[in-house]
């Protein structure tokens, strides 16, 4: 017996309705009476002084009606504001820029294009300063000082490690093999196709609603209520559709915190939208780690021991996007699908003159970046053991009778079956096959390259005991209200970016309450109405939302036995939750459905029985989720231009439980688009002064549907034993686990030349270069 | 002459530099405004007429989520002037369905799950419309070049080739 739209089923999206007519409701589509528009004036500098702002011409442009700078909000001891890593940064400089493109004046104009003209009309005069944007310069003495402000006199902003330093380093010493390897994590931005935007409006008694793109709306709220200093209840933040988040939308940034000055100023409606420049200049960047490893395992291939050390550059500020206690997200995650011994990590945060990074780019907390590291680093261990990195990583994967399994770095994971994945996916591309045609093509000289990644995920942060941001408990939320007439509404903490909640949560809730999906509604993103949490980022929204829908409704269920039994005149002992209905054990015939118990709820109360049927839960996970896969890819390489072409990409799977299978592997094809953009196209760069080398798509190469391959799926199921119906989440595996596998099916087309690493992104002139290198082009 | 069915927006774009009267005939309503000389079709349609389903994501002519058909060329409404619709006949994504009938690209769309956040979908949309009417039967290859110029951040691109396909079928075209 099933239940419509329930856990399981391909059900289509109900939001869909509104996206395909264009009747989606995205922050810019917002149009108020009286509505202005803001824009900024941005630093051509990567260092100065600011020594004037001249904004006369400005203010005689028709339509500009007012010119916000850093000394206006400094007034009001509004130009700092904290970053969600306790650090400060500037809503708009007093007196020095830090990064080119940095906000340095607001303008505000009746419409977008007096705005754009009054911003280019304010003249600024410049003393330029000294620029340091390499990490590495940035920690020798005689380096220019990115926040002389600050205390410490130095670019180091905090040492963070754990493991055991010196049971590693003695380990390694007695490995057999041990494998070092230099990689740098490039800077890279989310590029969602809605950039940051915001609408600030005061009504007459002072109450603030912001609709903005954020994908942490009560976070953002407590945030404002603490820096502005109005009460919390006065301000209404409301997250309306959002074109794509990625971690891109969960900082504060300062065209936020000046729309809401200006709106106040003005006394009208502000808007802010990001252009797309404006958007690669100066925010939603990720990454940016520079990693040296150490790998050591014995002479017959089995893993001892790992050891890393990374510089972390953050740009001008650490507004990183990480739980307070851990200033490298959840990197330690690192030791991967493997039982090592003894394991130690350490990563020291630099400040340079960018914009500040370190947000996910669809990954929970720097779980890319220790993913890459793991998963190349076994292969080249591998390699250099003489072994073949399938059968190396079977050799060594964490066996499944291990679970609940407690890492070299202390993470205790929930359930996994790594040999399952990585089998299925090697039957599903036939990698018997491939290997022999890769030995043949390799006769004839031609480049054929197959790679693979068993990624271990951490996500669904998380348990209150470890996880917060800025004090804030990571928990999350679920209410629900059965309406008298069986329908429902449901409200999470969580916000949808695409994701799908409105579909997913209603799906839960059908099997858990036996009321088909089409008769529930899900609304997120309203901070007067939805209960608190902390939002949607690093697949968190199926482990903590999710899992409080499940609970909530078992919570309504444990009431609604006693009222059916008062309509059937039995004990509530007496009755079973069986096809989705109460039933008299042994009298099927005898029952009662949640619509009949909703409508007694509010017409025939029982005796004893609170009327009404509602419920809410926070829910504080008692673990993370651990979601894992394999992924294979392969690629041929043009001898000739050194052009790297996926032929295919099989990803496998396991998420858990799956509550529509549709959806899940959608998100896997977005998530393997993402992982493929940085290993081959993306990266941000900036030249010695600073200067953003390439800030359009023109520049900044987002994969289209050209160069992208057509992904192959499969999935295992291993449910997670802690969360309360087995899911894992599932957003964000693909993005983390697809480059690995794409640069070690590279790294193994070359490998006949001694490559044994190239640096993401594997542009066509690296490869040229290194065929070109050994006469091969 | 303005449709009841085009929401009309509280507060007028204020014109302050040079206009120019123009006759533009959207989803079958002809509308005769005058507009500031720069202003882009994309803000025309979403500002002024508030027409908010076609999508801006970037500067450059590069994402193309503000696609519409321009006298049923697909055309980045980003980089054309209101005033070059001039006389002609604009499509966007709110004149796709239809007398309450969905476009099957709208169907294909939501049957294949080719979207996520939406925010790309109705410019890939009015692209795969364009490419539908030219070549009713597109293979996989054909269907991946001509949306190239649309880029999609959460799907992959997977879903989208499948709606679009689902589309040609369900049109009389297809395998």
């Amino acid at each position: 017996m099933s239940i419509h739209g329930g856990i399981g089923q391909s059900l289509p999206r109900k939001e869909d309705a509104r996206f395909i007519r264009g009747k989606g409701n995205y922050v810019d589509d917002i149009q108020l009476a009286g509505m202005l528009y803001l824009d900024f004036v941005r630093s051509p500098y990567a260092h100065a002084k600011i020594t004037a702002i001249h904004s006369e011409e400005a203010l005689k442009i028709p339509g500009v009606l007012a010119v916000i700078t850093g000394k206006d909000l400094d007034a009001a001891k509004l130009a700092w504001m904290p970053t969600l890593m306790s650090d400060t940064q500037m809503v708009l400089p007093v007196d020095t820029v830090k990064f080119q493109g940095q906000e340095v004046a607001g303008v505000v104009a009746e419409n977008r294009y007096a705005a754009a003209d009054g911003a280019a009309a304010v003249q600024v005069d410049y003393d330029p300063l000294p620029v340091v944007t390499d990490p590495i310069k940035a920690l020798q003495p005689d380096s220019p000082l990115v926040r002389p402000e600050k205390e410490k006199k130095s670019n180091h902003i905090w040492h963070w490690e754990t493991g055991d330093r010196p049971g590693t380093d003695a380990l390694l010493a007695k490995s057999d093999v041990v494998v070092h390897q230099d990689l740098y994590i490039p800077r890279i931005n989310v590029s969602s196709i809605e950039t940051c935007g915001c609408v600030a409006t005061f009504d007459t008694m002072g109450r603030l609603t912001m609709y903005m793109t954020t994908q942490a709306p009560h976070a953002i709220r407590t945030v404002f209520a603490l820096v502005s200093g109005l009460p919390e209840q006065s301000i209404r933040v409301i997250s309306p559709d959002i074109g794509g988040g990625f971690g891109g939308k969960v900082p504060v940034y300062p065209g936020y915190v000046v729309a809401i000055v200006a709106a106040l100023k003005t006394g009208h409606p502000v808007k802010w939208v990001e252009t797309r420049m404006n958007n690669l200049m100066s925010s939603s960047f990720a990454r940016d780690y520079h990693i040296s490893a150490d790998i050591g395992a014995t002479k017959d291939g089995k893993l001892t021991a790992l050891k890393v050390k990374t510089i972390a550059d953050h740009g001008y500020a650490d507004a990183a996007a990480n739980p307070s206690k851990f200033p490298a997200g959840l990197f330690h995650i690192i030791t991967g699908s493997y039982p090592f011994q003894k394991a130690f990590v350490e990563v020291d945060g630099v400040y340079t003159n960018k914009p500040p990074g370190g947000i996910a780019y669809r990954c929970s907390f720097r779980v890319t970046e220790a993913v890459f590291t793991i998963e190349r680093l076994v292969d080249e261990i591998a390699r250099k053991v003489g072994m073949d990195p399938a059968d190396f990583r079977m050799k060594n994967f964490i066996p499944p009778e291990a679970f609940p399994y407690k890492s070299a770095l202390g993470w205790t994971y929930d359930s996994g079956n790594y040999g399952g994945a990585l089998k299925l996916a090697q039957q599903m591309i036939d990698y018997a096959g491939l290997r022999k045609e890769q030995a043949e093509k390799r006769k004839k000289g031609e480049l054929m390259g197959i790679g693979i990644s068993s990624f271990t995920e951490i996500v669904g942060a998380g348990p209150s005991a470890q996880f917060d941001i800025l004090g804030l408990k990571m928990f999350d939320s679920a209410e629900i209200r059965i309406h008298p007439t069986g329908k429902v509404m449901a409200r999470f903490g969580t916000k949808n970016q695409g994701q799908g909640h409105e579909t997913t949560y209603a799906q839960i809730l059908a099997t858990e309450l036996g009321i088909p999906a089409e008769n529930i509604s899900v609304e997120e993103g309203d901070t007067d109405t939805a209960p608190y949490g902390l939002g949607t980022y690093a697949s968190r929204s199926t482990p903590t939302s999710g899992a409080a829908a499940a609970v909530a409704a078992r919570r309504i269920r444990a009431k609604a036995q006693k009222i059916a039994a008062h309509l059937l005149e039995v004990s509530p002992d007496d009755l079973e939750w069986k096809d989705y209905k109460f039933q008299v054990k042994g009298v099927p015939e005898k029952s009662k459905t949640m619509a009949d118990v909703a409508f007694a709820a509010y017409t025939n109360p029982a005796p004893g029985v609170e009327p009404g049927l509602e419920a809410i839960d926070y829910y504080d996970p008692p673990n993370m989720t651990y979601p894992f896969g394999s992924y294979i890819c392969v690629v041929d390489i043009d001898k000739g231009t050194g052009q790297v072409h996926v032929r295919r990409f099989v990803a496998v799977d396991d998420c858990g439980t799956i509550i529509n299978p549709m959806i899940v592997d959608g998100q896997i094809h977005g998530g393997l688009n993402m992982g493929l953009a940085p290993a081959l196209y993306e990266q941000i760069t900036y030249d010695e002064e600073g200067n953003i080398r390439g800030n359009s798509f023109l520049d900044y190469l987002v994969p289209t549907a050209v160069e992208s391959p057509h992904w192959e799926t499969g999935k295992t199921t291993t449910p997670s034993p802690h969360h309360p119906f087995g899911a894992k989440g599932v957003g964000e595996s693909a993005t983390v686990g697809a480059p690995a596998a794409i640069v070690n099916a590279i790294v193994d087309a070359l490998s006949p030349y001694g490559v044994t690493h190239i640096d993401i992104p594997v542009y066509p002139w690296k490869v040229w270069q290194i065929l070109h290198d050994h006469g091969v082009t | 002459m303005a449709s009841t069915a085009i929401p009309r927006l509280t507060a007028p774009l204020p014109i302050r530099g040079a206009t120019r009267k123009i006759h533009v005939t959207i989803n079958d309503v002809p509308f005769d405004m005058a507009v500031e000389d720069r202003t882009l079709l994309v803000h025309f349609l979403r500002d002024v007429l508030g027409m908010t389903g076609t999508h801006i994501g970037c500067d450059t002519t590069h994402c193309g989520a503000c696609t519409v058909l321009l006298d049923d060329r697909p055309v980045k409404s980003c980089t054309v002037l209101a005033v070059q619709a001039d006389g002609r006949k604009v499509r966007t994504v709110e004149g796709l369905e239809v007398g309450g009938k969905l476009n099957p690209v709208q169907e294909g769309f939501a049957a294949e799950h080719g979207l996520h956040c939406g925010f790309c979908t109705p410019g890939m949309m009015m692209t795969s419309v364009a490419l539908l009417a030219k070549n009713p039967n597109p293979s996989e290859e054909e269907i991946r070049r001509a949306i190239s110029g649309n880029l999609c951040r959460c799907t992959g691109y997977v879903n989208i080739v499948k709606a679009i396909q689902h589309a040609a079928k369900a049109s009389g075209g297809g395998p």
